[in-house]
């Protein structure tokens, strides 16, 4: 579904992305793991379109979406829950899920999808004319996921979604990643919490400043001695 | 009723104001940028009303069309050849770029149409209401000049508010980056406010005229201070600011005139501005973000 080949990303001199290649397939929940400062929202930007990549490809489905136009990549069927939520705070909630469907036309289907995002997640149901900017870190999180889903994706990118969230919160967030894989969608989870992504992806590749190090399946990651040291804290 | 009546003057002279601030607001809110060219754009809105009223003979309604099309043909244009190079750039880039386009514009015009003085021509005629048996008159003119400015942020605020670009047009102003992830041509977007923004402007350029008649290639300048003080005073990015910021503006300056000095009607505006902003850094609505664009 899609392939990142020779991506390479620079900001001005520095070379945050030294060529990596990567795949996702159909159906997959694949993770990407690595230290602050590795490269992981550089690699979603670049996929989303929000950073132009210096060279390299990054194929949806045989397009190269680094030749489109950034607005038309969610078109296609790629959605992004950014890093830090980015959650229209000025906007209500509904008004928020409405803009996830922006580019939409069937509006049938996209009445029914809202009503699959409340009941997903049925506190923001409640909360469906508040200002996303008083929600909870939590409840934005929500939001920013339910936001991705009104687009209607055949894949998700999720940049660290269980950051500055509770643990209890942390595995709700995750058992409605592994929910919305189950239904079709598939996913690209970036994450600092390693041993929980690695405990639902069914691949997962180490990126470390910059490059792709380690990957396999995640079963295999997380037995892995020197991602045990690194990010498992054992 | 002498205090009345400037009230009124003042709120028409306001209505002016508010309508440029508008345009600067919108534009601010959305580009995140002062477009200080904004008051001689109106000034070559002015100059193509002028020479459609007079030089071609045009009805006013289509002299006030033509206008309006042009300052939004001019807006798209500078917006697309001077600013969206400098998406990237720093906001001092931005703002002396801006500055530098002010003064193209006003060469330009210098150079096309300065070679004799222009009066524009009468377009409401000189009728006015009388009220309390002849003691209050209001011209139409001012009527008008009030009534259009209503009517410009009535549409403003439902254009945002109700319809789907206005709703991206919120998106933009508030993460250009989530907005694209959301489908939206931001681009477009900002195209779109400088079009609405330059287009408004013409109507304002025309009720200006149509108060102060004589032409000049420097006749935005001023305007476009004072609407740019007004768009700060009401809270930059901030449509009712701007409504409110133009309209305040527009009575004090009046009042002051009437009541202490005209020399001195200048630097009691801004000293009121200061003093609001001593209060309240962000404007008399600024912040209240659910009805900024
Ligand atoms: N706008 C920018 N300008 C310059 N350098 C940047 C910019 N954004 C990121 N970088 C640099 O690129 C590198 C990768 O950053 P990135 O945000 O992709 O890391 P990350 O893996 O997402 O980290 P974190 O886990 O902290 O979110 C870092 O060294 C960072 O300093
Ligand atoms: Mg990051």
């Amino acid at each position: 579904m899609l392939n990142v080949e020779n991506l390479v990303v620079r900001y001005g001199m520095i070379e945050a992305i030294k060529g990596i290649t990567f795949e996702v397939k159909d159906g997959e929940i694949v993770t990407l793991i690595g230290a602050n400062g590795a490269g992981k929202t550089t690699t979603m930007h670049a996929i989303s379109g929000l950073i132009k990549p210096a060279s390299g490809s990054i194929f949806l489905d045989g397009t190269d979406l680094t030749k489109v136009p950034p607005h038309t990549i969610v078109t296609r069927g790629l959605a992004q829950v950014p890093e830090g939520r980015r959650v229209f705070a000025q906007e209500t909630v509904e008004e928020n899920l409405t803009l996830g469907a922006f580019f939409r036309k069937d509006k049938d289907k996209i009445e029914a999808d809202m009503d699959n995002v409340y009941t997903l997640f049925p506190r923001l149901k409640e909360r469906r004319t508040q200002l996303a900017g008083t929600l909870s870190g939590g409840e934005q999180q929500m939001l920013a996921m339910g936001r991705a889903l009104m687009a209607d994706p055949k894949i998700m990118l999720l940049d660290e979604p269980s950051m500055g969230l509770s643990p209890l919160l942390v595995s709700e967030i995750f058992s409605i990643i592994e929910e919305i894989n189950k239904k079709g969608t598939t996913v690209l989870l970036v994450e600092q919490n390693a041993k929980r992504a690695l405990a639902i992806a069914h691949h997962a590749y180490v990126l470390e400043t910059g490059k792709i190090t380690l990957s396999g399946t995640g079963a295999e990651l997380a037995k892995d001695e020197r991602v045990q040291k690194a990010y498992l804290g054992g | 009723m002498a205090f009345l009546s400037y009230l009124i003057n003042g709120l028409s002279l306001g209505s002016v104001y508010a309508i440029i601030a508008l345009g600067y607001t919108m534009v601010y809110g959305i580009a995140k940028m002062l477009n200080f060219a904004h008051g001689d754009i109106m000034m070559v809105g002015a100059f193509v009303a002028f020479f459609a009223l007079n030089s071609f003979g045009l009805p006013v309604i289509v002299s006030v069309v033509l206008s309006m099309l042009a300052t939004t043909v001019l807006g798209v244009v500078i917006e697309r050849l001077a600013y969206k190079p400098l998406r990237q750039a720093t906001s001092l880039s931005v703002l002396i770029t801006a500055i530098g386009v002010s003064y193209f514009l006003q060469n330009g015009a210098q150079l096309l149409w300065s070679s004799s003085t222009k009066v524009f021509p009468s377009i409401i005629g000189n009728g006015s209401l009388k009220l309390f048996g002849g003691q209050l008159q209001i011209s139409y003119l001012t009527l008008v000049t009030i009534f259009v400015c209503v009517a410009v942020m009535v549409c403003l605020t439902l254009f945002i508010n109700k319809t789907k670009t206005g709703m991206a047009m919120r998106a933009c102003s508030e993460d250009k980056g989530a907005a694209t992830l959301m489908g939206i041509n931001v681009n477009s977007i900002i195209s779109i406010t400088f079009a609405i923004g330059s287009g408004i402007a013409a109507l304002a350029a025309v009720l200006l005229c149509a108060t102060y008649p004589t032409l000049s290639p420097t006749l935005g300048s001023m305007p476009g201070i004072k609407a740019f003080t007004a768009a700060v005073f009401g809270g930059i990015g901030s449509i009712p600011g701007a409504f409110l910021g133009g309209l305040l503006l527009g009575v004090i300056e009046i009042l002051s005139k009437a009541y202490v000095s005209t020399q001195l009607s200048d630097a009691i505006v801004f000293a009121v501005l200061i003093i609001v902003l001593l209060i309240k850094p962000t404007g008399l609505l600024g912040k209240k973000l659910s009805e900024k664009v």
